[in-house]
């Protein structure tokens, strides 16, 4: 009896041990990396600057870029690549293919999404949507309302990404297309306010869908001298909550590293954007932890 | 009997743990974001190429090199926009092309002739280069995708637009139209295709789809009574007459006179 006993504890005891081995293990933290990689407004440009180039001499390059992308990949694969859009219009490739060759060569290197900037509208809604197979990867936009054109279920508001993971929450933001755009190109397109979509978007990815990262990819600008109440990147971050960063387009903006701007909750939001026509790639690298207690400690923005 | 109860303590005690064990491994983990570091990286010639992607682009832009950089005309003396303070050699062989060739089409669609050009100086691009002229320098001058648009206006208006181009001292590609500007800085002697303008008559007027929308101010030209969208784009007005000639007209003749 003594020794059955004995046994019988010892396995009861053993099996609780373990278990509280793993649960403890549980507790320590776990950390995961997420590198988001980006361009802006590349509007066609495929080849590098010639050597003799005044302003940009042999910079860019899609093959470059692909080569850089790749090098990242081995280094950490949990990788999100976005692009802010205007893709289109710039070069001969765009007006001799249309954006066959840009979707083509976006889809090999693996991008995960782009939202519409106005340039995109160049040859129609029409135009963008001919090239839609050409593309692997999704196009998001919040407030650009395509029920009543050909696009039609080819944009969508927002895109949940499952990074080794992590919940990544990323959704999109157009600029005014009147007075910019021609309406014969845009059509039935509408386009909604982006600071009332964006509140709807961080909503729903941020409590609904409890998002660990929200991030916007926006074509609104970085920032208008002239027109201080326009809608920009800067503003969209001050009056917003639960966005961790805003990756931005459209006024082809070099900044050095990203800006850290404070929201409406007091906590750090940044916005980047890298320029355009491909000169420059965007890296931000998130770093998480599974214990709440080490967020508590506050993050660190290194830029 | 006393053993057998501590027995099941121990194992009620097994069954909490692995129902808290699965709860825990099953609700969605939280990841918290605590470091982040963001960077610019500029792609230069140090970077490699991935033989993969440049072999997809070559036959792109074989094709598109071949297209573009075929010898389509001559040119026998640089036309810049910046040289002319009305009036220049660029400008005005623009609006004379853009005249010409739109008629081809205006004529055979409306049967009617476009008497007046008007174009823009900002919308010139880059100069046409003394030399070899190819569809790249098209590109060049006009990288748009603008179209030819016709925009039927009263005199009322072709003397309204005579007004902004003497208010706005820039030298924008006419043709069609010869004025002179007096000593108090007015207008007179307004001729269009020759004949004095008459405020009641109507004029056909080719611009590009940007200026007839009221680009650039040109608010005149939304007063139009009828528009005619020639879906003619103008960088391609340019190829289609380098491709016609041999030699490009330097054109000098005086379309404004400053008294």
């Amino acid at each position: 009896m003594k020794r059955r006993e004995f046994i019988e504890k010892t396995a009861a005891s053993s099996a609780l041990l373990s278990l509280g081995v793993s649960l403890s293990s549980f507790e320590t933290s776990k950390t995961r990396q997420l590198t988001v990689l980006h361009t802006n407004d590349v509007h066609s440009y495929i080849d590098p600057f010639p050597a003799d180039h005044p302003r940009n001499a042999n910079m860019g390059g899609v093959a470059r870029r692909a080569a850089l992308i790749e090098t990242i990949r081995k280094e950490n694969p949990n990788v999100l690549l976005l692009d802010a859009g205007d893709i289109f219009q710039g070069t001969p490739y765009f007006n001799y293919y249309g954006g066959e060759l840009e979707f083509k060569l976006m889809s090999m290197m693996q991008y995960d999404a782009s939202t519409i900037g106005n340039h995109d509208f160049d040859n129609g809604v029409e135009g963008l949507h001919a090239q839609m197979p050409h593309a692997k990867f999704e196009f998001i936009s919040a407030n650009y309302d395509f029920k009543n054109t050909v696009m039609d279920g080819f944009v969508k508001p927002y895109k949940i990404f499952n990074k080794n993971g992590i919940k990544v929450g990323v959704f999109g933001l157009g600029i005014e297309l009147a007075g910019l755009v021609d309406k014969g190109m845009y059509k039935e397109t509408v386009y909604n306010d982006p600071l009332e979509t964006a509140q709807d978007m961080v909503r729903i990815l941020k409590k609904e869908q409890q998002c660990d990262i929200v991030i916007c990819l926006s074509h609104l600008g970085y920032k208008y001298r002239d027109e201080p109440t326009k809608i920009c990147d800067l503003k969209l971050a001050e009056l917003t909550q639960d966005i961790d960063l805003i990756i931005g387009g459209h006024t082809h903006t070099f900044l050095d590293k990203p800006t850290v701007v404070k929201n409406v909750a007091g906590k750090d939001v940044l916005v980047n954007q890298v320029g355009c026509y491909g000169i420059n790639l965007g890296r931000i690298d998130f770093y998480l932890d599974n214990n709440k207690a080490k967020a508590f400690e506050g993050k660190s923005i290194i830029v | 009997m006393v053993n057998l109860k501590k027995y099941n303590d121990v194992s009620k005690l097994f069954v909490i743990f692995l129902t808290f064990f699965l709860v825990v491994s099953c609700s969605k983990q939280n990841y918290y974001v605590t470091k982040i570091e963001g960077k610019r990286i500029p792609i230069t010639e140090k970077e490699n190429q991935v033989p993969a992607i440049e072999n997809f682009i070559r036959p792109y832009r074989e094709h598109i090199n071949k297209d573009l950089d075929s010898v389509l005309a001559y040119c026998p003396e640089t036309l810049d926009k910046s040289t002319g303070k009305w009036q220049t050699t660029i400008g005005n062989l623009m609006a004379d092309v853009t005249l010409m060739r739109g008629n081809l089409v205006f004529q055979a669609r409306e049967k009617k002739n476009i008497d007046i050009c008007l174009l823009n100086s900002g919308g010139i691009r880059s100069i046409l280069p003394k030399g070899n002229v190819t569809a790249r320098t098209a590109f060049e001058i006009m990288p748009f995708e603008n179209s030819l648009v016709v925009i039927a206006l009263k005199g009322e208006q072709i003397l309204e637009m005579v007004d902004f181009f003497i208010a706005e001292k820039k030298p924008h590609p006419l043709a069609g139209v010869t004025f002179t500007i007096d000593k108090n800085n007015i207008a007179k002697n307004i001729l269009v295709q020759g004949k004095p303008v008459q405020k009641e008559t109507i004029y056909y007027v080719g611009t590009n789809d940007y200026l007839s929308n009221g680009g650039d101010n040109m608010n005149f030209f939304k007063k139009g009574v009828n528009k005619f969208d020639l879906e003619y784009k103008l960088r391609n007005i340019l190829i289609d007459y380098f491709k016609e000639v041999d030699t490009i007209p330097v054109i000098k003749d005086v379309r404004i006179t400053v008294e």
